[in-house]
């Protein structure tokens, strides 16, 4: 943590604002209740808070406990101990001002994706006709205008998450919460996806909590890198400002000396933990196996 | 192999059938008899010519319309229910917790001895026939409407929730679609399962539809007339099965595998 303040000098805060965190986790802690009985921490003594138009990107090793921290900024989880607050507020029940991108396809089957995006409306009471019309506009938004009428089987895995995209913004939530959104697709495919992320964010920037286990693309897209230990009672192990400026191109980034650099320090912290997740999962393994 | 070869290949099968059936019911062996009676076997041309004397004349008609509005009465009824109670079963823990035993041992029973009660219960008209058809249709509804329900993918339910959807929302957008597809996916099941109330319903006893037309046959060891009667039921429910195949396509085209058959 003490690596990244030297960074932290040149790039522009903007947590300066005076308006409270869109986000802040405080001392939080979530325990799992197993099938067998047993308790399994999965975090544990977060704190985290993300400032109003922040990019903040959470990397770790595989099961540490990201998606977690998104379900209990979600509402999904509550929490065991500690605070969840959402602009000043504690948060109870859902966050109704946040947008959720899930990793695995969350689109209603049985409805055309023009149908998908519109549905995001009706819960805040728009006409249907103004709906499908916004709908129509979001998905030309996302490059998916003549797609309207088809069925999530008929699209790709790159352009069902267009229209996951467009689904989530259209209602123009303040915060955007996503959980490894672009984990499935291929790698052209990410980063395609990852510079029209960058474009929509950049119009209305909101604040923006990015799970992912790609640190090169955390450090593509984010203000901010979160690393992770490896869970059990995972915790935060460092919190890197990135001094990259924008707009970005995600594909051209990563050839910056800059970019190298931030890799190199975050990947530091991170190697540690990735490895020890490894062992654990070795052992855990032998442990299932001897018995 | 292509499609037409395919198709000869099973023509001649279905006609080597006939011609054996044939062969062996006509040609006097040694004795001066054929080697099966026809007296217990009939033979296809007579069999062929009562079905023809059958559909052109009037009287198969009103049989037909009978068995096809209990199998109809008997579906609607019974998926209908089956709908309303595995929503609410699946919906309410406790309610799915207390009668799961009853339900269970209610549909373990063999329904065909539930059709002299209803004999008794609904008279020998058509609704004895179409409870049933309901007996049997409501717990295959039942049951895949409850799966169906209950087996929403977390994800898209998640989803629609973190999209503001309140409880009546996703019934109509979650919940609905879900319990609809898996009704769906049983509808030959069912609908085959209302034509079998149907049929038996009136073979135990009752004064019309294809069932009685058949017992009437065997009652007066008609074997033309009973060997008639199974080719014009089976005729029926390839129809019956078809048209459903034509509205299951229609309504589930968003799923792949019937998209890919109708494409």
């Amino acid at each position: 943590m003490s690596s990244a303040a030297a960074i932290t000098l040149s790039a522009p805060s903007p947590a300066a604002t005076s308006a409270a965190p869109a986000v802040a986790l405080h001392d939080l802690a979530i325990t799992f209740q197993l099938k067998n009985g047993e308790q399994h921490k999965a975090v544990s003594n977060i704190d985290l808070s993300v400032a109003p138009g922040e990019f903040v990107a959470i990397v770790g090793p595989t099961g540490c406990g990201k998606s977690t921290l998104l379900n209990a900024a979600a509402g999904l989880l509550k929490p065991s101990a500690g605070s969840v607050q959402i602009q000043g507020e504690a948060l109870s029940g859902l966050n109704a001002k946040a947008g959720y991108l899930f990793q695995a396809d969350a689109l209603m089957p049985w409805k055309t994706a023009i149908d998908n995006v519109a549905v995001a409306l009706e819960p805040q009471g728009v006409p249907r006709a103004e709906a499908l019309l916004r709908a129509k506009d979001w998905l030309g938004r996302v490059g998916l205008k003549s797609f309207a009428q088809r069925y999530p089987h008929m699209l790709s895995g790159g352009q069902k998450k267009r229209v996951a995209l467009a689904q989530m913004l259209i209602r123009d939530p303040q915060i955007l919460l996503m959980d490894e959104p672009f984990g499935p697709l291929d790698a052209q495919t990410r980063q395609i996806m990852g510079n029209l992320l960058l474009d929509l964010w950049a119009a209305d920037k909101k604040a923006v909590m990015f799970v992912t286990h790609d640190l090169e693309e955390a450090i593509a897209l984010a203000d901010r890198v979160v690393v992770m230990s490896a869970g059990p009672a995972a915790r935060i192990v460092g919190d890197f400002r990135i001094p990259l400026g924008r707009p970005r191109d995600i594909a051209e980034i990563r050839t910056e000396a800059a970019f190298h650099d931030i890799h190199k320090s975050i990947w530091a912290s991170l190697r540690g933990e990735v490895q020890k997740a490894y062992a654990q999962e070795e052992a855990l393994a032998q442990k299932e196996d001897g018995k | 192999m292509n499609r037409v070869t395919l198709i000869t290949l099973q023509v001649l099968a279905g006609f080597a059938f006939l011609l054996v059936w044939h062969l062996l019911t006509t040609v006097p062996m040694a004795n001066g008899k054929p080697l099966f009676a026809p007296f217990f076997f009939s033979t296809p041309l007579d069999v062929l010519a009562r079905t023809w004397k059958d559909i052109t004349g009037g009287e198969l008609w009103r049989h037909i319309g009978i068995t096809l509005l209990e199998t109809m009465l008997a579906f609607v009824i019974g998926a209908g229910g089956g709908i309303i109670v595995g929503f609410a079963f699946a919906r309410r823990e406790l309610l799915a917790a207390v009668f799961d035993p009853y339900v269970k041992a209610a549909n373990a029973l063999p329904r065909v001895v539930l059709a002299p009660i209803f004999a008794l219960w609904f008279g020998l008209g058509i609704w004895s026939k179409v409870a049933l058809g309901f007996s049997l249709v409501f717990f295959i509804v039942f049951f895949n409407v409850y799966q169906g329900v209950k087996e929403v993918s977390p994800t898209v339910l998640s989803n629609a929730r973190m999209l503001g959807m309140n409880e009546r929302q996703l019934l109509r957008h979650v919940y609905w679609p879900a319990a609809l597809t898996w009704m769906f996916s049983s509808l030959h099941t069912s609908v085959g399962f209302a034509l079998v109330g149907a049929v038996v319903g009136e073979y135990l006893g009752s004064s019309a539809g294809l069932g009685y037309k058949i017992h009437e046959a065997e009652s007066v060891f008609d074997v033309t007339g009973v060997f008639s009667g199974m080719l014009i039921l089976t005729i029926f429910v390839i129809v019956i099965d078809t048209i459903v195949t034509a509205i299951e396509n229609r309504l589930l085209v968003w799923r792949p595998d019937t998209a890919a058959k109708t494409a």
